[in-house]
């Protein structure tokens, strides 16, 4: 570790408010599989935390800048390990998505992918010399994001494959977009949606359609909408006092991706509230470390961490009050998962990695 | 141009921070409007998810005969079901399940898969009727198969081998079309209500008010916790027939492996004692669902199994109507006198009319009202037929009851037909020949009745001009104004002169003696008054062409009573190509002789001691002595007390009744 980079710039305030959150998911992990064959997994989930957290301190020390020196090499291992998933991933409920590691555990690359398109995004970006953006800077930007995209939408996970989506988005608009380029580009993709829904698996069409008229058939597809908004609503003002929708399991996936509407049930609009206030202070606490950044690249990165946070918690609790349809994105920090917990962990320790060396130069 | 370390637009960055805020404003909005603004109907919602009423099942009324004694009775089945909670593997529990259930564990599999697109709180119905082994098998593995669960129901038992199947009928679940009729308003589809029979006709009284509880249930439909209120049910009503259970076994013996139906009455006040129809049928195969392979070969069957044809056959009644015409012809004052020498046959109206004696190469000789009545002598009342005409036939038919429904309580019963000029008009557009008169004179033509509707005619007859009305309920025996007791009570009484009564039963009397036509069914120290009938499917010359074709074999009847005036049973024979009405005459004296035998407290024939194997035969039920030698004692009925401790060997019939062919 070079001299002047130190554990004191280690932004401690970030981290407390990110295992606030942490020990509020594993609470709520708890509550929701008491009575299910889940029971204990929170237990698993702290084990991920503290690695997580092993990870975040590795992470921090290695010059982020080398990094990006070799971000090249990371990119295509991450192409590679997409190509890996769609050969010889694990089939699960008609989706490959996961690799089966020795010792019976599973990972998901698709989740680590996110993270070297941050670092591929931000080298992109910082090695441009215009201040606006060209066309064909942008078809380039593009592209990075755009290919890793496409092999997740055919594993297929379209929800993993549209949290690739703000990283783009974010780079291209601090990178300099120009607004006519970004109206072109909105209009082709409004062109380019009827294209879109033809070629959406029948599961992802019924999950749309759904989402649109969940009442339409509330036992059916509309039933993880319908649930959770019973969930979330029947919580009140001060948390229900039986928590019937969790724990009788009419919600699905309660600890998992529904676990917001599970924490709504059990703490209702205020505790709801401070979560998403925790959160907010989260991102904002991210946004400053963006802009105190020793150089162009490290802003992107930061930036480019706030995007998929943002993101997922956007469409995750959108998901959970009816706002959005289901897509099974996880909430960061709190739904149980190793991927998840690993990567959000891994995304703070480049973080920060960024914050530890703003007074380098 | 810029160089590496110049950062991004600083206004760029606050327009992220904004737009993150704008993000958290609209998710705190959703959460507001479905935590405060609409937080009550998420809580009725939730409420609703969780509370559920299930029903109790109410059982059906018993259906007892006139002593008491069970005919038809509930048992408690139990019906395996599984819970699809997400948490179990359903296919990898298949094998154990369907070796707990003794079900093929590819069955198993299949259920598992064809219901896999209903919403998963409807439980998959596994396996209907399960035994006590298979029930405890569940109870037994509540941990390791969560998912398998048994839900309470009650089926009826009916008594064995079709025995009283068509008077008692059958119960099924409710049908659309049922629900639409007003009187089905108030039930709600998956009720078990009566489809046919006493069980039909009594539905109201015998289906019992099904209860319920609220209990919380978990989104698998599993109960959770205690009931958070319970409605208790009010089981049906038990339901007491007229029918003698130990004259309805000597009926259904008399009556076995033959085409036809048998009913008996008491001739003064109607109550049916005992009522036949073969072939008969299982109802205990329709108590829940019938295959629809089996139901079609039942409709199907030429011999109508699924008819109660002691309500519901209209055959022609051959000569049992010459003992109406013998009435009719008193009361007009010609029978008296009438003296008509039978030489085989007779011309009338240009036309020759022939004597059954005559297929025998015999005559009658010389004929008067008694002889024409043991001999059944045709030649006698085709003149008889003459001078009283078809209107004043029709008139005194019409009065005993003959083509017209005699109000029994039991639905759906027949018409039959009583000809008449206008009856002739009216549906054929076409005058009466006059021939006509002369077959309906003997019970042939175009006239019609079901066996009950005889019956009644003639029973009216052998108590001097009662019209009862038969029925199968006791209406004292009811709630009341369940029924309207005066329509039993307020009948009609048509005069009879009593020489002529007194003349006519006499030579009824005969017909079971050597001079009559059906010596072979006397009983000896019984005083039978009787009339055969041999009804015609085809002209008797059409007949003595085709001897051997079965279709087209007679019809054979006998009405029967005892004693010869105002009897205390008459009973109504029908034998389907039976050919010759002395046939019919001996299983209707059977059952005479299993009522005179009881009234006379001797054992009856029937059924004279416990029955082999451990196992009592559902309605296995007689008088015998008791061990002083007079009193009268009453065996039978233990069907019930044995069940518990049978073991049951298969789940598809009723227990009890498995392993029986």
């Amino acid at each position: 570790m070079p001299r002047n980079v130190s554990f004191r710039d280690f932004d401690w305030v970030l981290v407390a408010f990110v295992l606030i959150i942490c020990a509020l998911g594993v609470i709520e992990i708890r509550s929701a599989t008491m009575h299910t064959k889940f029971a204990g997994v929170h237990v698993k989930q702290m084990y991920w935390i503290v690695g997580g957290l092993g990870g975040m301190l590795l992470v921090s020390v290695l010059n982020y800048q080398m990094l990006l020196e070799q971000v090249h090499w990371m990119y295509i291992g991450a192409v590679a390990s997409l190509v890996t998933v769609l050969l010889f991933g694990q089939k699960y409920l008609g989706a490959r998505r996961w690799v089966k590691l020795p010792g019976g555990n599973h990972f998901q690359p698709s989740e680590w992918v996110k993270l070297i398109l941050i670092l591929a995004v931000a080298k992109y970006f910082a090695d441009l010399q215009s201040r606006e953006l060209s066309w064909s800077d942008f078809v380039k930007a593009g592209a990075i994001v755009g290919i890793p995209m496409l092999m997740v939408l055919a594993q297929p996970d379209l929800g993993t494959a549209l949290t690739y989506l703000p990283i783009a988005i974010v780079g291209l608009f601090l990178g300099g977009i120009r607004w006519k380029q970004a109206l072109i580009v909105v209009m082709l993709a409004g062109l380019a949606m009827p294209l879109a829904w033809h070629h959406m698996k029948d599961y992802q069409k019924q999950r749309l359609i759904s989402f649109m008229a969940p009442d339409s058939d509330p036992r059916g597809a509309g039933y993880h909408v319908k649930q959770s908004e019973i969930a979330v609503g029947s919580g009140g003002l001060w948390g229900s006092s039986s928590g019937s929708q969790t724990h009788l399991a009419f919600l699905p996936e309660p600890h998992t991706d529904f676990i917001f509407a599970a924490f709504s049930e059990e703490h209702g609009f205020v505790g709801a509230l401070a979560v998403l206030l925790l959160y907010f202070i989260v991102l904002m606490r991210l946004t400053q470390n963006a802009q105190t950044a020793p150089d162009r690249a490290g802003t992107f990165i930061v930036m480019g961490v706030v995007a998929v946070l943002a993101f997922h918690i956007l469409v995750n609790i959108g998901m959970v009050v009816g706002f959005m349809p289901v897509t099974g994105i996880p909430l960061p920090l709190m739904s149980y998962g190793g991927s998840s917990v690993l990567f959000m962990f891994l995304a703070l320790g480049m973080v920060m990695n960024v914050r530890m060396r703003r007074f380098v130069n | 141009m810029f160089g590496r370390d110049e950062k991004p637009s600083h206004i760029r960055l606050t327009a992220v921070q904004y737009i993150i805020l704008a993000i958290f404003l609209f998710l705190a909005y959703g959460l507001w409007e479905l935590q405060v603004s609409k937080s009550d109907y998420y809580a009725a919602a939730a409420e609703k998810n969780r509370i559920r009423n299930v029903p109790i099942l109410a059982p059906r009324g018993k259906i007892l005969d006139r002593y008491g004694r069970t005919i038809v009775d509930n048992y408690t089945s139990f019906t395996a079901l599984l819970m699809r909670d997400s948490s179990r593997n359903l296919e990898s529990d298949a094998d154990l399940i369907a070796q707990g259930l003794h079900m093929n564990p590819k069955e198993v599999r299949e259920k598992i898969r064809h219901f896999a697109a209903l919403p998963q709180y409807q439980p998959i119905y596994l396996k209907e009727d399960i035994t006590m082994d298979e029930e405890a098998f569940i109870e037994a593995h509540k941990n390791e198969l969560p998912e398998l669960d048994s839900i309470m129901g009650y089926r009826r038992l009916y008594p064995r081998k079709g025995f009283l199947a068509h008077l008692v009928g059958y119960v099924g679940e409710v049908s659309e079309d049922m629900l639409n009729q007003p009187q089905f308003e108030l039930y709600n589809p998956g009720d078990v209500v009566g489809k046919s029979g006493v069980e039909l006709e009594y539905n109201q009284l015998l289906m019992g008010t099904n209860g319920s509880r609220q209990v919380v249930v978990n989104s698998h439909g599993k109960e959770v916790g205690e009931a958070l209120d319970e409605k208790p049910a009010v089981p049906g009503k038990p339901l007491k027939l007229t029918i003698d259970v130990d004259l309805q076994i000597a009926a259904e013996e008399a009556m076995e492996g033959k085409n036809g139906a048998l009913v008996a009455m008491d001739p003064h006040s109607g109550e049916i004692l005992a009522m036949v129809s073969r072939p008969t049928y299982d109802p205990n195969n329709f108590a829940f669902r019938i295959g629809r392979a089996d139901w079609m070969k039942l409709v199907n069957d030429p011999d109508k199994p699924l008819l109660n044809k002691a309500i519901q056959a209209q055959l022609a009644p051959g000569s049992t109507f010459k003992i109406i015409m013998a009435t009719a012809g008193w009361q007009e004052g010609i029978a008296q006198t009438l003296n008509v020498h039978c030489n085989g046959s007779a011309e009338f109206y240009g036309r020759n009319f022939k004597c059954w004696v005559a297929f025998e190469h015999r005559v009658h000789g010389d004929v008067d009202i008694t002889k024409g009545i043991y001999q059944s002598c045709d030649v006698f009342f085709y003149t008889l037929a003459e001078k009283l005409g078809i209107g004043r036939m029709a008139k005194y038919a019409t009065a005993f009851g003959i083509g017209q429904k005699t109000g029994i309580d039991l639905p759906d019963e027949a018409t039959g037909v009583m000809p008449s000029e206008e009856w002739k008009l009216r549906n054929f557009r076409q005058k009466w020949f006059a021939g006509e008169t002369i077959s309906v004179g003997i019970g042939q033509g175009a006239i019609t009745v079901t066996p009950v509707q005889l019956m009644r005619a003639i029973a009216a007859i052998s108590v001097g001009g009662r019209m009862v009305v038969p029925h199968v309920v006791n209406p004292t025996n009811l709630p009341s104004g369940y029924i309207e007791v005066s329509r039993y009570t307020d009948v009609k009484n048509i005069p009879i002169d009593p020489n002529g009564w007194n003349v006519i039963t006499d030579a009824m009397a005969r017909v079971l003696l050597p001079e009559g036509t059906a010596p072979s069914a006397h009983i000896a120290g019984i005083d039978i008054a009787g009339k055969t009938g041999s009804a015609q499917v085809v002209s008797l010359a059409t007949r003595a062409k085709h001897a051997s074709d079965k279709d087209l074999a007679q019809n054979g009847w006998f009405v029967g009573f005892t004693p010869r005036r105002n009897p205390d049973i008459i009973v109504c024979a029908l034998f389907e190509g039976g050919e010759h009405g002395k046939l019919a005459a001996r299983f209707a004296t059977q059952v005479i002789k299993a009522y005179v035998d009881k009234q006379r407290r001797q054992p009856t024939n029937v059924a004279k001691g416990p029955v082999k194997d451990g196992g009592v035969e559902v309605g296995a039920l007689w008088t015998s002595r008791g061990e002083d030698g007079n009193e009268d004692k009453l065996n039978g009925g233990q069907y019930q007390v044995d069940l518990p401790k049978k073991p049951l060997e298969s789940a598809t019939a009723a227990p009890g009744m498995g392993g029986v062919n």
